[in-house]
């Protein structure tokens, strides 16, 4: 993956993940993260190399195509980015809606989801009367609530304090125990550390170490 | 309730400002638009007026047979140019040149023989009020035998032709460059509420939102706010209009408003700017996100 004006944003890199599984993707900030996140949800196309993503090669996918590999995909940020004048249910439907869900089964499924993280009584309240680490349910709610078999997470826990990071990433676990695959970039190694997960670990845009290979993927391209 | 029309309530709701500041953005913008189009309907209508005065006249030789007078006023009539044909006798020529012209009223009392020359009064129609036509109609008549000779103010038509061709020409350009400065006006106040709504876009299409549905509501909430600065623009043109019609001194109350029918273009135009500035700014944003 090519920057516009030159140099590499990732390179030298090749890995598969499994269904199901649980990796965290790990490096400094800078070390390509996210990049591979965002090539992952076709936010960014490969310049080189091939990825595949649930059946979808996302290098040439057309513009029409992306819709579908997003509803797929659950994607959880950093900054929750929810909508301030929508409720947490209201942030939840709003995905359902927008991918033409049938109206009559929106509430049941929402408050499902919102069951399953923890906030279904905090359904009403609004982003800014909660706390971060509940917004970020909200987030995971939001992404969880199309029953993607893929969630991204990036750095999820970025931004909250210890005991709501234990949370939301324990969140998570349970969400990976479910059956879905859960890739998350992270820069808590303390995390990281907590558990056996897969982590790919990346420095200045190359792959240099995967735990289940334990040796850096020396051939293939992003 | 659908999700578009909800979506859209919800974005005039969120940004009343915003929202308001659109509306009357288009309809002051519209408002210079219409302001220049009434000068140009009553313009237009004013040059309508003058060309009604556009006449051919056909003087007789003297003795000539009513009948056959009769017989050619039948045939000039039957002219695809001609709307009416006048006969006017001597004594009625007479009679007009003593109303006419005041300071020669002594000149025609004294009179011993009416010196003035019956004639067949041309008047064409309104497409046809032009020096080319009024020429070509004036050299047929000419050739019946029993006509003197002809006349339609040729000098006086062509200047009148060409003032039409300036203020259509005039009115064109300027027409057009208010409305583009309208556009570009308008287009960039929708593009202050897409950028507004840039993290919703976003949000969108991360979860599966296609670009048709994320389109959907701007169209509406563009459409909505050009229908509302249209039809304010109309209030105020109107506003303007009487407000000037009462306090002209110049004789000027006979002047003309839109009709429905131009009413009605200029609040599609208003939509269709709406429609098009929140399709080009959407495309546009989500090219670029």
């Amino acid at each position: 993956m090519a920057y516009p004006r030159g140099g590499m944003a990732v390179k030298d890199l090749s890995f598969r993940v499994a269904k199901g599984e649980f990796v965290f993707l790990t490096g400094h900030s800078g070390a390509g993260k996210s990049t591979i996140l965002k090539l992952i949800s076709a936010d960014l196309r490969p310049t080189h190399g091939e990825l595949r993503v649930s059946g979808f090669s996302i290098g040439e996918l057309t513009a029409r195509e992306v819709p579908k590999l997003r509803r797929r995909l659950g994607i959880v940020f950093q900054d929750f980015r929810l909508l301030q004048d929508r409720t947490a249910e209201e942030n939840v439907a709003f995905a359902l809606e927008v991918t033409g869900a049938r109206p009559d089964t929106i509430p049941t499924r929402v408050h499902r989801v919102l069951t399953q993280v923890g906030l279904a009584s905090r359904g009403r309240a609004y982003p800014t009367e909660l706390s971060g680490g509940e917004q970020q349910r909200v987030g995971i709610a939001r992404a969880l609530v199309n029953d993607p078999p893929i969630l991204l997470a990036d750095e999820p826990t970025g931004n909250l304090d210890e005991r709501s990071s234990r949370g939301v990433f324990q969140l998570l676990r349970d969400i990976n125990a479910g059956g879905t695959c859960v890739v998350m970039a992270t820069h808590e190694l303390a995390l990281v550390r907590q558990t056996q997960y897969r982590v790919l670990e990346m420095r200045e845009g190359s792959l240099v170490f995967d735990s289940a290979e334990e040796r850096i993927a020396t051939e293939g391209v992003s | 309730m659908s999700l578009l029309t909800r979506e859209t309530i919800r974005s005039f709701r969120r940004a009343p400002m915003l929202s308001a500041l659109s509306i009357t953005t288009i309809a002051f913008s519209l408002f210079t638009v219409g302001l220049f189009g009434l000068v140009a309907v009553n313009m237009r209508e004013a040059l309508r007026g003058i060309s009604t005065r556009v006449q051919i006249e056909a003087f007789l030789l003297r003795g000539t047979p009513p009948e056959t007078i009769t017989l050619a006023s039948q045939d000039i009539a039957a002219f695809p140019e001609v709307e009416a044909v006048v006969y006017v006798d001597e004594d009625q020529a007479l009679q007009r040149a003593q109303q006419e012209l005041v300071e020669f009223k002594d000149a025609y009392r004294d009179l011993q023989v009416n010196p003035l020359p019956a004639s067949l009064q041309v008047t064409l129609k309104e497409e046809y009020r032009d020096a080319a036509s009024a020429a070509a109609v004036a050299r047929r008549i000419e050739g019946f035998s029993f006509v003197d000779d002809v006349r339609f103010g040729q000098e006086w038509i062509e200047r009148l032709d060409r003032l039409r061709n300036l203020a259509g020409f005039v009115g064109l350009v300027i027409g057009l460059a208010f409305a583009a400065v309208a556009v570009v006006i308008i287009g960039v106040t929708i593009r202050m509420t897409v950028l507004q709504r840039a993290r919703e876009i976003s949000i969108m299409r991360l979860v599966g939102a296609t670009d048709a549905f994320i389109r959907g509501p701007f169209l509406l909430d563009g459409a909505l706010k050009g229908l509302l600065g249209g039809l304010l623009a109309i209030l105020l043109s109107r506003a303007a209009f009487e407000l000037f019609r009462r306090n002209s001194t110049t004789g000027l109350h006979t002047l003309l408003f839109f009709e429905p029918k131009h009413l009605a273009l200029g609040i599609l135009f208003g939509v269709a700017i709406g429609l098009g500035g929140s399709l080009v700014s959407v495309g546009r944003h989500l090219r670029n996100v």
